[in-house]
C-alpha cells in the first residue's frame, strides 16, 4: 500500500498493480518512462506490462490496438509529450474513433505544469489543458491528491471511455480523505464554502488556494475554494449552481491563460448561466520560463505568490 | 491451398472496372491510389487469404485488415459491397448527402477497423491489434495496407522497429509500392530505397514481388500467411499509380486527378 505522501502516479500504479492480481484485462504501456512501483509491476506481470520506448505517436497507436480488442489500457509517459508529440494520434486514434467504437485508454502525463520546475520550458507543460479540453470524448481528470486519485481509479476501469488525467510530478499532501465520497460525475468539491469570493482551481493550485484561504481567513476575510478535477465531461448545472452565490470568482491554475483552460471553463459557465460574477484570470501569461528557482519563486514572477493573490483578492 | 488464379484475375478487372466507375460518380475519390492495390485487395479478399465474414462482421476469429492508406481504398467499396459488407445501392450514392460512403473509409462502414486518412496511424494500430490477439491466445492475422509515401511519417519507423524487436510475427505488411506520392516521385522526395535491406534491418521478414501478378500476389502472401517464423513480415508489392489507366500511369501528379465521365467510359470500353 502507498503511503499518504506518496506521489498520485505511484498512487495509481499501485492500484493498477492490485487490479493485475485478478484482472489480466489490463494493459499497462510506458514510454520508457519509471517509478519505483513500475519496476515490481514489470517484473510480476510482465505479459500486462510493456515498456515501448521514447516513442509517444507509437504509444498512442498502439494503445488504440489493445484497447479496440477490448483490453482496459494505461499509457504512462511525460505529460508535455504524451498530449503534444502524440496529439494528431489521440484526437484520430482516440477521439474520433470513440465516437464510433468504445475505447478504455486512459493516457496518463506526469509533470503537470511547472512540477518538472528545473528542467525548464521543455518539459513544463502548461498547454495539456487547452489540448485536450479541444477534443470531444476525452474526459479530463487533473486530481490534486492521492485520495482522490485512487478513488478516480475505479472509475477508470468502469468507464470504458479515453481519458486523459495529468498528474503533478511531486508528492503533494492529501486534501481529502479516504471517507469521502467523491462524485465524479460531478467534478469538482467545494472545499472551501464562503458567500463572496471564491478560488476556482486545479491541481497543484488548489493547495495553493486553500493556503490562501487560510491565510484570509486570520485576516477575517472569507474566500471560498473549489477544487475542478474533470476539466471536460463535469457537471455544469452543478458547478453554475454553486457558483451563482459569489460576487468574485478567481480561477488558478498553472497553465497559460486566456487560452481555453480553465479559465475559459469557469467563463463559459459564467457565460452559458447568466451569472453576475466578476472573473479574475489567474496563471501564466504568454511566455514560456526559462527562468530557474524554486516552484515559489516561478510562481512569483508571474504574480502567483502567496501573497501577490491574496492582494488580489482583497482588492477584488 | 489450390487457386484458381483465372478467377483471381477475372475479379481484379472487374473490381479496376468497378472502382472506375465509381470514381466516375464521385470525381474527388482518388482515383490513381486506388488502382494500384486492386491485385492486392481481390487476392485478400476473393482469394480467401484473409478470413474474414461479412454475416458476422465482428467475429472474434477474423483477420483484421486496416488500410492505412486511407485516400487510396476506394477499390474497396465495390469489394466490399459484392461481398455483402453493406448494401449495393450505397455504391450509387457516394459522397452524396447522408451517404455511408465518403472520399475517404472510416469505421463507421461495415468491414473498416480503424478510422483511416491520417497517414501513419495504421502500422502501429495493427501492432496493438497483433499483440492483443496473441495475448487472448487469437490466432487471427493483422494486414496492414500502407503505401510507400506513407513511410515518410515518422510514426511509420516507430512501428517498424516495434513490431521488429518484438517478433511481432501475427503482423502482415503490405506496402502498395507505387511510386508516387502526392507531388512527385518519391525517389525524388526521400529515396525510399533499398527498401528490403531497410526493413531487414529492422528484422523483418522480407519478400518483393510485381504487386500486379495476382499469382505472385497471391502466393506470396500466403507463404507470408502460413510461414512459421517469428518476425512480422512485409510483402512490398511493386505496383503502378494508375494501374490500367495510361494518362495516370505515366503522370507523377495522376494522385490528385480525376478523370471525366467521358474517359471512364472510354477506358470500360477498352478494358472489355
Amino acid at each position: 500500500m502507498f503511503e499518504q505522501s506518496s506521489a498520485m502516479r505511484d498512487a495509481l500504479l499501485t492500484e493498477i498493480y492490485n487490479e493485475m492480481q485478478r484482472n489480466d484485462k489490463i494493459i499497462l504501456l510506458s514510454a520508457d518512462f519509471g517509478a519505483p512501483i513500475l519496476d515490481k509491476i514489470r517484473k510480476d506481470f510482465p505479459d500486462n506490462f510493456m515498456n515501448v520506448g521514447i516513442a509517444e505517436q507509437n504509444l498512442v497507436n498502439i494503445a488504440t490496438g489493445f484497447a479496440l480488442e477490448g483490453f482496459d489500457v494505461y499509457i504512462y509517459a511525460i505529460a508535455a509529450f504524451l498530449s503534444m508529440r502524440a496529439y494528431e494520434m489521440i484526437r484520430t486514434n482516440i477521439a474520433l474513433m470513440t465516437q464510433l467504437k468504445p475505447l478504455n485508454i486512459n493516457l496518463v502525463g506526469v509533470g503537470a505544469g511547472i512540477s518538472y520546475v528545473l528542467s525548464g520550458p521543455t518539459h513544463h507543460c502548461l498547454e495539456d489543458i487547452t489540448a485536450i479540453r479541444l477534443l470531444p470524448h476525452i474526459t479530463l481528470f487533473s486530481p490534486s491528491d492521492v485520495v482522490l486519485t485512487k478513488k478516480f481509479f475505479n472509475y477508470s476501469l468502469q468507464k470504458k471511455i479515453p481519458k486523459y488525467i495529468r498528474f503533478d510530478s511531486k508528492i503533494l499532501p492529501s486534501i481529502y480523505s479516504v471517507e469521502d465520497n467523491i462524485n465524479f460525475d460531478d467534478g469538482f468539491v467545494e472545499l472551501r464554502d464562503a458567500k463572496k469570493k471564491c478560488i476556482v482551481a486545479t491541481g497543484y493550485m488548489t493547495h495553493k488556494a486553500l493556503t490562501v484561504s487560510a491565510d484570509l481567513k486570520k485576516e477575517n476575510i472569507d474566500c471560498g475554494v473549489i477544487d475542478m478535477f474533470l476539466l471536460t465531461n463535469y457537471n455544469k448545472t452543478a458547478l453554475a449552481e454553486i457558483l451563482k452565490k459569489y460576487d468574485t470568482i478567481i480561477t488558478l491554475e498553472e497553465a497559460f491563460i486566456n487560452r481555453g483552460g480553465l479559465d475559459s471553463l469557469i467563463a463559459n459557465i459564467i457565460a452559458d448561466y447568466n451569472l453576475s460574477a466578476k472573473l479574475i484570470r489567474l496563471g501564466f501569461k504568454d511566455k514560456f520560463v526559462f527562468e530557474n528557482g524554486t516552484r515559489e519563486y516561478l510562481h512569483s514572477l508571474q504574480g502567483l505568490a502567496i501573497e501577490n493573490i491574496k492582494e488580489i483578492i482583497k482588492e477584488n | 491451398m489450390k487457386c484458381d488464379y483465372d478467377y483471381l484475375k477475372s475479379r481484379a478487372l472487374w473490381l479496376r472496372k468497378e472502382t472506375l466507375k465509381l470514381h466516375s460518380l464521385a470525381p474527388e475519390t482518388r482515383i490513381a491510389s486506388s488502382l494500384s492495390p486492386i491485385e492486392i485487395l481481390t487476392a485478400l479478399y476473393y482469394g480467401k487469404i484473409l478470413k474474414v465474414d461479412s454475416a458476422n462482421i465482428n467475429n472474434e476469429n477474423r483477420d483484421r485488415f486496416i488500410s492505412s492508406k486511407g485516400h487510396g481504398s476506394i477499390a474497396m467499396y465495390p469489394l466490399l459491397a459484392d461481398l455483402g459488407f453493406f448494401d449495393k445501392t450505397e455504391l450509387q450514392k457516394v459522397c452524396q448527402p447522408n451517404a455511408l460512403l465518403g472520399g475517404i473509409p472510416d469505421c463507421n462502414i461495415p468491414g473498416f477497423e480503424t478510422t483511416n486518412g491520417s497517414l501513419g496511424l495504421g502500422l502501429g494500430t495493427g501492432c496493438g491489434i497483433a499483440l492483443a490477439l496473441k495475448k487472448k491466445k487469437n490466432d487471427g492475422f493483422v494486414f496492414v495496407l500502407s503505401g510507400d509515401g506513407e513511410l515518410f511519417e515518422g510514426s511509420v519507423w516507430e512501428a517498424i522497429m516495434f513490431a521488429g524487436h518484438n517478433k511481432i510475427n501475427n503482423l502482415i505488411l503490405i506496402i502498395d509500392n507505387n511510386k508516387i506520392s502526392m507531388l512527385d516521385y518519391c525517389k525524388n522526395i526521400i529515396d525510399l530505397e533499398p527498401l528490403e535491406e531497410k526493413f531487414k534491418n529492422f528484422k523483418w521478414y522480407v519478400k518483393r514481388i510485381d504487386g500486379h501478378n495476382i499469382k505472385e500476389v497471391y502466393d506470396t502472401l500466403i507463404d507470408l500467411k502460413t510461414s512459421d517464423i517469428s518476425m512480422p513480415k512485409v510483402l512490398i508489392a511493386d505496383t503502378v499509380k494508375g494501374k490500367g489507366v495510361p494518362i495516370l500511369e505515366t503522370d507523377s501528379l495522376c494522385h490528385i486527378k480525376s478523370l471525366t465521365k467521358e474517359q471512364v467510359d472510354n477506358l470500360l470500353a477498352e478494358l472489355n
